[in-house]
C-alpha cells in the first residue's frame, strides 16, 4: 500500500469530456516524490489529454485532483500561482517564446516571480543552461537552435525556478537515437540531482523503459495498468502486449468487428469477401 | 422531390446563420470578459505580485506608436493635400476659396486624422497583435505562459491595450499637426495664404470639444483594435492557415468596426 502522505501527484476517478465524446474515463493515479513517472499509449488513448489535466491546463468535468496536498479545486488564485511556480513544463515543441533569446526564455519565470537583481537572474539563467549543456548559446533565437537544443532549451526554462514536479510532453518525438538517449540521461540527472518528480508522456519504448521508475499504460481513456518496468514488460494483459509489441489494432480485431469500426454498420456473416 | 431540397437548402441556411450570430454573439462577449480582464489586472494584479510591467507597455508603444510614425506621416500629409486640393476647387465655384481653412479644420481634426490613424494602426499593429498571439496558442507559448504562474491577458494583453489607448491618440495629435502643416502648404502655394495666417484661422475656428471629439474616437478605436486582435488571435484553431485566416479577419473586423463606430460617433456627437 502506498503511503499517501509521499505523493505529488493524486488524482482519482477523473473524468473529461470534450464535447459529446469521453476522453478521460475514471482515470486515477499517483506519482510519488522524486519518482519518473512515464505515461504511455497509444494515439488517441488520451495521455496528452491527462498530462494536460495533471499541469492544470485543462478542466475536468468530474474527479478530484491533489498537487503537492492541495486540492486545485479550492485554491484561492494566489495560491493558484504559487503552486504553479512549483510545477516547470518541457513541451513537445518546446513552445519557445520566439521572440526572446534562449537567455530570455530561460529567465522569463525568475524576472515574473522574484525580485532577484538581473545579475543575479543571469547568473542562474547561466547555471541551467550550463546543466541542459547549452553554455555559450544564450544570446541565440530559438529559431537558430536545432530540434535536441530547443528541447534543452526547454527544460532550462522548466527547471529555473527549481520545482517539485517536471512535466515533460514527449521528449524524444522527432529526435535522432542519440539525442534522445542524451535527453533520457538529462531527464534521470534532473532526478537525482535535484530531486524533482517528473512526469513524462512519451510513446518511445526505449525512452520509456530507461528512464521510468513506474509506467502509467492508458488505453482509449482508461488506464490498464501501472507498474514498473519490469512488471509493465510482463504484463499479462493482451492490450499492453500489444502496445509494447507495436502489434496494430486492426489484427487483433475479428473480421466483423474491423468492418464494423470502418463503416459504422453492423456486420453480422463474415460473407462479404 | 426538388421541393425536399429547396427545404433542405433552407434548413442549411438557417443552421449557418443561426451558427455565424451564435459565434457573433461570443466574439462580442469574449471582447466584453477581455476589458474586465484587462481592468481587473491592472487593479488587482500588483496585489498578487503579478503587476503589468512598465517595459512591457514601453515595448508595445514603441512597436504601436514609434515605429508607425513615418507611414502615418506620410498618410496623413496626403489627405491633407488632398483636401486642400478638394476644397479650394469646389470652394472656387463659389468664388469662396479663401474659406477653404474652415473645412480643412474640421475635416482633419474630427475626421480624418483619427479615422485614417485607426485604419493604419488596425492593418499593421491589431494584425500583427492577433498573429502574434495565434502564433503563441498554436505554439503552446500561451500553455508555458500559463504553467509558469504567468497570466496571459496580463503579460500580454494588458501592455497592448493600454500602448494602444495611449499612442492612437498620441498620434491623432501627431496626425493633426501634419494634416494641417500640409495642407497650409498647398493652401500657401496655391492661394497665397501665409502659414502663420492659415494656423491663425485655424486656431480661431477650432474648439476645445473639436480635438476632444477627435481623440474620444481615437481612445474607441484603440480599444476596438486590441479587442478585435486578441479575441481573433486567441481563436486560432489549427496551424499557421488558422493564423492567416485569423489575421485577415481582425484587419477586416477592426476596420468595419472603426468605420461604423465613427459613423455613430460622429451622429451622437453633432446633436
Amino acid at each position: 500500500m502506498n503511503d499517501q502522505s509521499n505523493n505529488v501527484i493524486e488524482v482519482e476517478n477523473l473524468v473529461t469530456y470534450y464535447g459529446d465524446r469521453e476522453i478521460l474515463k475514471g482515470v486515477s493515479l499517483d506519482v510519488r516524490d522524486g519518482e519518473i513517472m512515464v505515461i504511455m499509449g497509444g494515439s488517441g488513448s488520451g495521455k496528452s489529454t491527462l498530462l494536460r489535466h495533471l499541469m492544470a491546463l485543462e478542466t475536468k468535468t468530474s474527479g478530484t485532483m491533489r498537487i503537492l496536498g492541495h486540492d486545485i479545486d479550492s485554491l484561492s488564485q494566489r495560491e493558484f500561482f504559487d503552486l504553479r511556480k512549483k510545477m516547470g513544463v518541457a513541451f513537445q515543441n518546446g513552445a519557445l517564446f520566439s521572440s526572446m533569446t534562449i537567455s530570455e526564455n530561460v529567465m522569463l519565470p525568475l524576472s515574473e516571480h522574484t525580485d532577484l537583481d538581473t545579475m543575479t537572474m543571469e547568473i542562474m539563467t547561466r547555471m541551467k543552461l550550463e546543466v541542459v549543456e547549452l553554455g555559450g548559446f544564450e544570446n541565440l533565437m530559438p529559431a537558430e537552435l536545432s530540434g535536441g537544443m530547443i528541447k534543452r532549451a526547454a527544460f532550462a526554462r522548466a527547471i529555473v525556478m527549481d520545482p517539485k514536479i517536471l512535466f515533460c510532453d514527449e521528449p524524444s518525438a522527432g529526435l535522432d537515437p542519440v539525442v534522445s538517449s542524451a535527453l533520457d540521461d538529462l531527464i534521470l540527472l534532473l532526478r537525482d540531482a535535484m530531486q524533482m518528480s517528473i512526469v513524462v508522456v512519451t510513446h518511445e519504448l526505449e525512452s520509456a523503459f530507461k528512464i521510468a521508475d513506474r509506467i502509467t499504460v492508458l488505453d482509449r481513456g482508461h488506464i490498464l495498468m501501472v507498474g514498473t518496468v519490469d512488471e509493465v514488460k510482463n504484463s499479462t494483459n493482451e492490450r499492453v502486449f500489444n502496445l509494447l509489441n507495436r502489434v496494430p489494432e486492426a489484427d487483433n480485431l475479428g473480421m466483423n468487428e474491423y468492418l464494423q469500426r470502418l463503416t459504422g454498420v453492423e456486420v453480422k456473416e463474415e460473407s462479404v469477401l | 422531390m426538388s421541393e425536399l431540397n429547396q427545404q433542405n437548402r433552407f434548413i442549411r441556411l438557417c443552421e449557418r446563420v443561426g451558427k455565424s450570430t451564435i459565434s457573433g454573439v461570443e466574439e462580442i462577449g469574449n471582447g466584453g470578459v477581455l476589458i474586465g480582464e484587462c481592468f481587473y489586472w491592472l487593479i488587482y494584479g500588483p496585489r498578487i505580485k503579478q503587476p503589468v510591467r512598465l517595459s512591457a507597455i514601453f515595448q508595445q508603444m514603441m512597436e504601436i506608436g514609434i515605429n508607425a510614425i513615418p507611414i502615418i506621416a506620410l498618410l496623413i500629409a496626403s489627405i491633407g493635400t488632398m483636401l486642400a486640393i478638394q476644397g479650394i476647387h469646389t470652394l472656387r465655384i463659389f468664388g469662396a476659396e479663401s474659406r477653404v481653412t474652415i473645412g480643412i479644420a474640421f475635416s482633419i481634426v474630427r475626421e480624418f486624422a483619427p479615422l485614417i490613424i485607426g485604419i493604419v494602426i488596425a492593418g499593421r499593429s491589431g494584425s500583427a497583435l492577433a498573429a502574434r498571439i495565434g502564433t503563441m496558442k498554436i505554439n503552446q507559448e500561451i500553455d508555458a505562459l500559463k504553467v509558469m504562474g504567468v497570466n496571459p491577458v496580463r503579460y500580454l494583453v494588458v501592455p497592448a491595450m493600454i500602448a494602444m489607448v495611449i499612442m492612437v491618440p498620441a498620434l491623432t495629435i501627431f496626425g493633426d499637426i501634419i494634416g494641417l502643416t500640409a495642407a497650409g502648404l498647398y493652401v500657401n502655394a496655391d492661394l497665397g495664404i501665409s502659414m502663420a495666417a492659415f494656423f491663425h484661422d485655424i486656431v480661431d475656428i477650432l474648439t476645445v470639444d473639436d480635438l476632444i471629439h477627435g481623440l474620444g474616437k481615437s481612445v474607441l478605436f484603440a480599444i476596438l483594435i486590441a479587442v478585435i486582435g486578441v479575441v481573433n488571435g486567441a481563436g486560432v484553431q489549427g496551424g499557421a492557415d488558422g493564423v492567416g485566416k485569423a489575421t485577415t479577419r481582425s484587419v477586416v473586423q477592426a476596420i468595419s468596426a472603426i468605420v461604423m463606430t465613427d459613423m455613430v460617433f460622429a451622429f451622437v456627437a453633432t446633436r
